[in-house]
């Protein structure tokens, strides 16, 4: 559904992706992993064209999403919703009217129709008693709650994820965990998840992809992600208390689909 | 490389990288100005959907900020502007016993120039440097990237209620402006000089000509236009988090003032030369 083409990005003389190619298949949850600075959130952002390619091109189906402008890309990115890392919501808008917002702005649909839909989001993501509040008074965790909410609002075919759990405790760091996978099995959404928290891309993952100096280093199924010989990943998965044997001597397992 | 050669490279080395970094700064405030241009051009075409409710809402609010918000300064610098015109020019006219002419020298003083210059150096400084820190601290917290994912324009959403606030407000900030330096020129004239409020009056009104208040209107939408286009490019623009949005803002009022005098000159000299 999402191909990336040899897409290569440099960043002030800095080579960010180099010669990228992959693939997202329809209804997978796509996890992308790595150091900071590897190129993960570059990657999230060519596929809404944040970012342009100095080469390459990037397709969603067959529409080449890398090249495309006015109408016909805010036809495409209509397609998307998005979750950013800080949950970008907008300060003077309270959480009902930012999450209506892409329903005032961009269809014809009724107050009354709009406030059924809202209220349906909200109460899917167990904010719907915050709907008065401004973001400035909500929790990290409840700005990326009312952010998710924004993101589904006009039901799309793709979700993509920033950094979701980044600073939430562990908790509410499963709980959003928990979120992403109920999407995916509730509404059948493509998902692609940008993260450096393996424990989250091994619980929602249904494929993990691992970025390193711009350059893919490991694209597999989370089982064998774990199993990698490639010494980047072995470091990685290290790094975070995950060895290929002990991942199981110590139940990581569960993480594990 | 040969000897005298290198000696002569040596020499011209500083001129080059002078002249190099002198055609970057051209280049990039080229872009900048062209990217500025692009951005005033759509958000003027987005004025048709003004009157959606969001739109119209938005556009009330920064009517609000614009106007009734800048008020109390603009008060405190339109009387002492008018102020210190009429002290300034009536101690001059005084030693030519013609000081009752004050009136005039202050009314075309303000309705020409100080009027508009004034009222939009305070806009430029208040009400552009926040919207620049406003839209700046949405461009690094993604707020902006956000509304272009989800297909909202931010030339429509945030620069188009911007624009025709600061446009519409301009013209009527002018004319208070001008009014109250006028009445400030009054009461020093009143006060100190010994010209009487009648006289005053009678003079403001009766060398002012239609002309100077069009031509000064006129200035005064230019710099609205002016300061919202700064304004909302440079905030529009804005990168590299806290410190960024410090830089947008001091680009806004410097930008914006230097824009002001320049074309402020340009629009004086096609009127009255």
């Amino acid at each position: 559904m999402i191909t990336f083409d040899k897409v290569t990005k440099k960043l002030g003389g800095k080579t960010v992706l180099n010669e990228v190619s992959f693939e997202v298949p329809k209804g997978e949850t796509f996890v992308i992993v790595g150091l900071s600075g590897a190129g993960k959130s570059v990657t999230l952002k060519h596929m809404v064209q944040l970012m342009k390619p100095d080469s390459g091109t990037v397709r969603i189906g067959d529409d080449v999403i890398s090249a495309a402008r006015g109408a016909e890309l805010e036809r495409m990115r209509r397609r998307f919703g998005v979750l950013f890392q800080g949950a970008a919501l907008l300060q003077w808008l309270s959480v009902f009217d930012n999450v209506a917002l892409p329903l005032r702005e961009l269809t014809k649909m009724t107050e009354e129709e709009i406030e059924k839909t809202v209220h349906e989001k909200l109460r899917l993501l167990n904010m719907e008693d915050s709907l008065e509040i401004f973001p400035a008074d909500l929790s990290g965790g409840m700005q990326k709650r009312v952010g998710l909410a924004r993101a589904i609002i006009r039901d799309p075919e793709i979700i993509l994820y920033d950094e979701p759990t980044s600073g939430l405790d562990p908790v509410t760091s499963r709980l959003i965990d928990a979120l992403i996978g109920n999407l995916r099995k509730e509404l059948g959404i493509t998902s692609v998840v940008v993260t450096h928290d393996l424990q989250s891309a091994l619980a929602i993952g249904t494929r993990i992809m691992m970025i390193d100096g711009g350059k893919i280093v490991e694209n597999a199924v989370p089982e064998d992600f774990i199993k990698s010989t490639n010494e980047t990943v072995k470091r990685f998965l290290e790094s975070q208390y995950i060895t290929r044997r002990g991942a199981w001597e110590k139940g990581m397992e569960q993480y594990v689909r | 490389m040969i000897a005298p050669f290198k000696e002569i490279y040596r020499y011209l080395d500083l001129p080059i990288r002078s002249f190099r970094r002198l055609g970057r700064i051209i280049l990039i405030a080229c872009h900048d100005m062209g990217n500025a241009l692009i951005m005033l051009a759509s958000a003027t075409l987005y004025i048709r959907t003004i009157w959606r409710p969001r739109a119209r809402r938005e556009t009330v609010m920064q009517l609000y900020v614009t106007g009734i918000k800048s008020l109390g300064v603009i008060t405190v610098v339109a009387m002492f502007t008018g102020m210190i015109l009429a002290l300034q020019t009536g101690l001059e006219l005084r030693r030519y016993g013609q000081e009752e002419f004050i009136g005039s020298a202050v009314a075309i003083s303000m309705i020409r120039e100080m009027g508009p210059f004034m009222a939009a150096l305070i806009i430029a400084a208040s009400v552009g440097s926040a919207i620049a820190a406003q839209l700046g601290t949405m461009a690094v917290s993604e707020e902006i990237s956000a509304l272009e994912v989800m297909s909202i324009n931010p030339n429509r959403f945030l620069v188009m209620p911007r624009l025709v606030a600061l446009t519409l407000m301009m013209p009527i900030l002018t004319v208070y402006t001008n009014i109250l330096g006028i009445l400030g020129g009054g009461i020093v004239g009143t006060t100190q000089l010994g010209v009487s409020f009648q006289t005053y009056f009678d003079n403001a009104t009766r060398y002012a000509e239609n002309k100077d208040l069009y031509v000064g209107l006129f200035k005064a939408m230019v710099f609205g236009v002016i300061i919202a286009t700064v304004a909302c490019y440079q905030g529009l623009s804005t990168t590299e988090g806290a410190v960024g949005v410090g830089r947008a803002t001091r680009q806004t009022v410097i930008i914006s003032f230097l824009m002001i005098l320049i074309i402020g000159y340009m629009i004086t000299r096609l009127f009255y030369i």
